[in-house]
């Protein structure tokens, strides 16, 4: 290889980051560097206790120059000297709402999926819904593994079919019980009760005027973000 | 006996060559996929039976080999010394090959290839139209030997370049006579060989890997599956060499669990080349010592790709990785690792044998050397064709395909397997080489091509496609599973007549995603065969969608069966045949089709000898 | 089920209990019993040290294998693009109307098992169906009783 990376300890690389020359340790993903940096990307199979896994593919920034450029998993690409990296182009943004489309259409009762909809102001879901629980994000499976050290659950069959389950679709002694996987689950979580709660896409916080004021009083909504309060009525008419 | 230098190879070569005698008749019974499911080993024991009746059985050599390539005329036989070629044999015709040809030394006109225009019965085979526009420098050998038979691979010349490598060539020699060959990987992405090895070659690390890709699973292949079952020595050969070359102590056959007979034959090329002290440690006494294993596949498509390849030798789940760190510095075990395909493999000794010159002299500005591909679906010679790249893919599927078909016109040829697209008449004159055929939006994959005629429905072959890597898709990333699971959708609504106009740009928007955000070579490849068929063959989707018409007649839903009352003799076959009953009617009166019970299965269609079913 | 821990101790050696061959094991095994039992992955997990849910994630990734018997017969219809274009998909369906089954299932008395595949490389014989390891080339609908023969004729 030519490109070989200097990975001694302490030296930092530089590469391009939304057009600024940023400094960055050799160690770091792609995604670890443009976070530090303060950008922030959307994210749903990356937690930082865990070996990347590099499957919601929502994290894809478009690297390279000029016509040559391609879009990378950030949170699995190695920070490299001299990269061009771009975290919000037109390609970048498209790419992650139709991946977001798709997963919503899978598990429309996500309200972590729902409010990422409303940030990347997802309008639309053009698919059929298909009700599942689970996005294959393999958290719970990485959490079990490596954190837990049981290696309880895992994955089973392939393509369409496959899922998460435990040896054999068995309850088993590997299984402590720890509630580990339901923890870091993306997913499982009640679904916001607002107003659009049983559409496909209920983007409530958006499209309609604030509720959480006028029905809670001072009690202000924990889930992060709802951007109904930061948006101006005139926006949201819009 | 274990060889323990170049020259004792040398030795035993010239031994078993003096103990030969080339004019002595030999039967060689073509033993390929094809030919296996025409009964020939019936017909190869029959000729045993028949020469030891006749008291033959010194004076005749009878060889099962590997695959011919001319699997529709088969099974076939060549018999030398003379290069006779019968095919469509039964074995009713063995007798009478044995007394005519073998001892009399004259032909069987009847059972000699004849081409139905010119009308002239060919004897040899390189005369025949299918093998004269070929250049078979790897499948060539197939019918010289036993596959079985290391000394009849030493015959022809086999480990020579491996020989030559040990015996006077350094490691960054071999190297550079690869690059400088310009072989590129025969298995899909086309990558340069020569570059793949040096980076192998220089990624620190004690231990290292070579493996050869033999989990074939494109659909509508098989050019590796007759090479490892026909020639598995020169594959060994190829990858002995490159593992003196990287300096790796270990290789892997990954070979697909549907070959049961390359499984065999590579194992006991295997055992043979140990014993004779070609594989193994210190071989040829050169100091340089490796070992190979053999895995068998599991029956997933998405383990041609090579980073599930390496996870399943693991033994793991077929779930590719990101590559941004190649697998020539973290493969198998995270180790430096080089896979190449059989056919890649294969290409080693031959170009070490005659030269990179030599070599680089065949093909075109960046595709060199030869290709084989695999020739099938509407095509009157179905088989497997050999033939130096740039060709054109007209003069492959019309002058040595032979055309198509029952009179039928053509209408696409698909390449490169499910990745790969279908390409239009008015393309068919573009040379087959990687650059091209990337170009009009398919690619070169490893080597199937399917042929396709006017009774073949774009839109149905691109559902096809698509339902085909929905199953194979590992599930692994987002993209591939979800975006192939609603691109099937679609297609399906379409095909069914249920489609809307805008289901098109749907389509368009989900293969650019699927391209540009998924995590494998299977992903980012998926859409093709839909946005080729979209790119040439637009019509036919909006004829599903806006005048529910399948204009080749294939998507069920969209067509009806009916019986032509003035072709019906009321034959009764189509009554008979028939699994709902939906077909009625009295003895030599005309009968009627109830539409309602009809499930389209298409029988009648098929068994009428009156064309009285008419499909709409 | 009852299974012969010895016979699987024989077949994990034959591969030097490497972790690498997990799935050439499976293999041998269902070659042994004509499918996968529960029991058996279970003891080859214990043997080569890796967890029982990455063999059960094996086993049903790959198609090669089976978690249920197979019947004594076993039809594999190909599904590869050449056998598609020439009309695969029809002989499949004749086939599951015949056996009463859909694909991938087995027959209430395990007399047949019937399953698709995706190329077995005899393309130039399209369609092709393999009943118990043997090639049936250029197939069609019509020739599918005589496939099954008499027996399966009267169902």
């Amino acid at each position: 290889m030519s490109k070989k990376v200097e990975k001694s300890r302490g030296e930092m690389i530089s590469f391009m980051l939304n057009g600024a020359e940023v400094q960055a340790d050799p160690k770091w993903s792609l995604l670890e560097a443009i976070q530090f940096y303060g950008i922030s990307i959307p994210t749903l199979c990356h937690d930082e206790g865990l070996t990347p896994y590099g499957v919601c593919r929502m994290c894809v920034v478009e690297v390279g120059n000029g016509n040559r450029t391609k879009l990378v998993a950030s949170c699995m690409h190695p920070v490299t000297g001299g990269l061009n990296v771009r975290t919000h182009t037109s390609r970048v943004i498209k790419t992650r709402k139709m991946i977001l489309e798709l997963l919503i259409a899978r598990c429309p009762s996500s309200k972590k999926l729902q409010d990422m909809a409303a940030m990347l102001e997802l309008k639309e879901v053009r698919f059929d819904p298909l009700n599942d629980d689970c996005i294959l994000c393999g958290l719970c499976v990485r959490m079990c593994e490596e954190q837990m050290v049981a290696k309880a659950i895992g994955y089973a069959g392939r393509g369409m079919d496959r899922y998460i389950t435990t040896p054999f679709d068995m309850t088993s002694d590997e299984c402590r019980k720890c509630g580990a996987c339901m923890f870091i689950c993306p997913v499982c979580e009640l679904r916001c009760q607002g107003p659009q709660a049983e559409t496909t896409l209920c983007s409530g916080c958006i499209n309609t005027e604030p509720v959480c004021a006028s029905i809670y009083g001072e009690a202000m909504c924990f889930m992060v973000p709802c951007l109904s309060c930061i948006k101006k009525p005139e926006d949201v008419k819009a | 006996m274990n060889l323990s230098s170049v020259k004792e190879l040398e030795d035993l070569r010239k031994k078993i060559l003096s103990g030969r005698d080339l004019d002595k008749p030999c039967i060689a019974v073509c033993g390929g996929p094809g030919c296996l499911a025409k009964q020939c080993l019936q017909v190869r024991d029959e000729f045993i039976k028949e020469i030891s009746a006749k008291g033959l059985k010194s004076k005749v050599d009878i060889r099962t080999t590997g695959c011919h390539g001319y699997c529709e005329r088969g099974p076939i036989a060549l018999i030398f010394p003379q290069g006779i070629f019968y095919q469509r044999l039964s074995i009713d015709d063995v007798a009478e090959i044995v007394e005519e040809t073998v001892i009399n030394n004259k032909t069987v006109p009847r059972l000699l290839y004849s081409d139905v225009e010119a009308k002239q019965v060919i004897e040899k085979e390189n005369d025949i139209p299918f093998y004269k526009m070929q250049t078979r420098l790897i499948l060539s050998n197939n019918r010289m030997i036993d596959p079985n038979s290391i000394e009849d691979y030493l015959a022809i010349g086999g480990y020579s370049a491996l020989g030559k490598v040990l015996g006077s060539m350094n490691p960054p020699e071999v190297l550079d006579a690869i690059k400088k060959s310009g072989l590129r990987g025969r298995g899909g992405g086309g990558f340069h060989t020569g570059r793949k090895w040096e980076a192998t070659r220089d990624a620190p690390g004690d231990i290292k890997y070579v493996i050869c890709n033999a989990d074939e699973g494109d659909p509508g292949a098989f050019m590796d599956r007759s090479i490892l079952e026909g020639n598995p020595h020169s594959v060994l050969e190829g990858m002995i060499i490159g593992a003196y070359t990287i300096g790796s102590g270990v290789g892997y056959v990954y070979v697909r669990n549907e070959y049961p007979l390359a499984l065999k034959n590579v194992m006991l090329a295997i055992k043979q080349a140990k014993e004779l002290g070609i594989l193994g440690n210190n071989i040829l006494g050169s100091g340089f010592s490796f070992d190979v294993k053999v895995n068998r596949g599991g029956g997933a498509f998405v383990c041609g790709e090579s980073t599930a390849l390496m996870a399943s030798l693991e033994g793991k789940t077929g779930e590719p990785r990101a590559k941004y760190i190649h697998t020539s510095e973290k493969g198998l075990w995270d180790r430096p690792s080089n896979l190449n395909n059989v056919e890649t493999w294969a290409n080693v000794p031959m170009i070490l044998n005659k030269g990179a010159q030599w070599f680089s002299d065949i093909g075109t500005e960046s595709s060199k050397g030869t290709k084989v591909f695999s020739l099938v679906g509407k095509i009157n010679n179905t088989g497997l064709v050999e033939v130096p790249m740039g060709m054109t893919l007209r003069e492959i599927i019309f002058d040595i395909g032979g055309g198509i078909p029952g009179g039928k016109s053509f209408k696409a040829v698909q390449t490169g397997g499910p990745s790969g697209g279908c390409i239009p008449e008015n393309l068919l004159d573009i040379p087959v080489d990687y650059e091209r055929l990337t170009e009009v939006g398919s690619m070169m994959g490893s080597g199937g091509m399917i042929v396709m005629d006017e009774d073949t429905c774009m839109v149905d072959l691109a559902k096809y496609f698509t339902n085909f890597l929905q199953e194979e898709s590992c599930g692994k990333c987002v993209p591939c599973r979800e975006g192939l699971r609603r691109m099937g959708d679609i297609l399906k609504d379409i095909t069914e007549g249920k489609g809307r106009m805008d289901d098109i740009l749907l389509i368009e928007d989900l293969a650019g995603m699927l391209k540009d955000a998924s995590l494998c070579g299977l992903g980012t490849t998926a859409a093709n065969p839909v946005i080729s068929t979209l790119k040439y063959f637009r019509d036919e989707y909006v004829a599903h969608i806006s005048d529910h018409k399948c204009p080749a007649g294939v998507c069920r839903e969209l067509i009806t069966y009916g019986i032509d009352p003035d072709n019906c003799t009321g034959c009764g076959l189509c009554k008979k045949n028939c699994p709902p009953k939906a077909i009625n009617g009295e003895r030599k009166q005309t009968h009627v089709l109830d539409t309602g019970k009809c499930i389209k299965c298409g029988i009648c269609y098929d068994v009428c000898k009156f064309e009285a079913v008419r499909k709409e | 089920m009852k299974i012969d821990e010895s016979k699987l101790d024989s077949i994990i050696k034959k591969y030097n209990n490497e972790q690498g061959s997990l799935i050439s094991i499976l293999q041998d095994i269902q070659v042994e019993y004509k499918y996968l039992p529960r029991e058996a992955m279970d003891h080859v997990a214990k043997s080569l040290q890796i967890p029982r849910v990455q063999v059960f994630g094996v086993a049903t990734f790959f198609k090669a294998f089976s978690l249920k018997p197979k019947g004594k017969q076993q039809i594999h219809v190909c599904m590869g693009t050449a056998c598609h274009v020439r009309g695969s998909k029809m002989v499949l369906e004749e086939l599951e109307r015949k056996l009463g089954i859909k694909a991938g299932d087995t027959t209430q008395d395990n007399e047949y098992t019937l399953e698709t595949v995706n190329c077995v490389g005899a393309c130039a014989l399209g369609p092709v169906v393999v009943k118990n390891e043997e090639y049936r080339g250029q197939m069609t609908p019509i020739k599918v009783e005589s496939l099954l023969g008499t027996k399966i004729a009267k169902r």
